[in-house]
């Protein structure tokens, strides 16, 4: 079974055009990957569907723009696996 | 339709929120500047024009089960397909169905049919975001009644 990264990563190189082995769980999606916001709807997109869940991006962007969380808690990608994961247990609580 | 006002939705002849579902009826002009140029002696719908017409029927939908609190603007445009012409007065049901309501986007299917036929279809990205104004709300909610969304859908303006 293909763990969090490997599936995020997996579906980041597919939209986004990016080669595979560039992409690790300290890449940020935005500042490094260089995914835009239009991207990065195709990847939220995949990833609700892949997992089952609905990634809170509006709660995230208004936390990252409004200062109270740095933008690496949801976009570096261990974090972001860290909270899919988090958001598959809690559904599946 | 009143292709030059963007008007493309005539009548919603079919919304199912809990499906998810929604079809619109419409007609295309028999006159239009639109025809004028697009072709001269050959006068059929630009594609641009069919892919605005299913990203406003999805729209109604995505607003709808919204309860038209937000507004939903088109993102992206994936694998549309203009299958056949469509000439001045033909009739036209415009489906489709939500495949995801995200958090601030959502992706729906759509397709256009004349005479029963698919004659196009895409699949579409909608930014679902506030109003940016009351002034585009009070429009929205006009334009809703306009191509009769059930009244009982519509919130008090």
């Amino acid at each position: 079974m293909a763990s969090t990264f490997d599936t995020v990563a997996g579906i980041i190189s597919d939209i986004c055009g990016i080669d595979r082995d560039t992409i690790t769980p300290d890449s940020h999606a935005i500042d490094d990957l260089g995914i835009d916001s239009l991207d990065f709807l195709d990847v939220a997109f995949a990833i609700d569907k892949a997992f089952a869940i609905k990634l809170p991006l509006e709660q995230w962007t208004q936390d990252v723009n409004g200062g109270k969380v740095p933008s690496e808690r949801y976009f570096v990608l261990k974090g972001l696996c860290a909270n899919i994961d988090e958001l598959v247990a809690a559904k599946a609580a | 339709m009143r292709l030059e006002y963007f008007e493309l939705v005539d009548r919603i002849a079919d919304l199912d929120l809990a499906a998810g579902t929604i079809a619109a009826e419409c007609v295309l002009p028999e006159r239009s500047t639109v025809f004028e140029g697009h072709f001269p002696g050959h006068p059929i719908l630009p594609g641009v024009l069919m892919i605005e017409a299913m990203a406003q029927t999805g729209g109604w939908l995505v607003m709808a089960r919204l309860g038209f609190r937000r507004m939903a603007f088109l993102a992206s445009v994936k694998e549309a397909k203009m299958r056949r012409f469509l000439a001045p007065g033909q009739p036209l049901r415009v489906e489709a169905t939500e495949l995801h309501e995200g958090s601030g986007y959502a992706v729906a299917s759509a397709r256009i049919l004349a005479d029963g036929r698919t004659v196009a279809d895409t699949e579409i990205t909608y930014r679902v975001m506030d109003f940016p104004n009351a002034d585009l709300r009070a429009a929205m909610l006009k334009a809703a009644a306009r191509v009769q969304v059930p009244v009982e859908l519509l919130p008090d303006a």
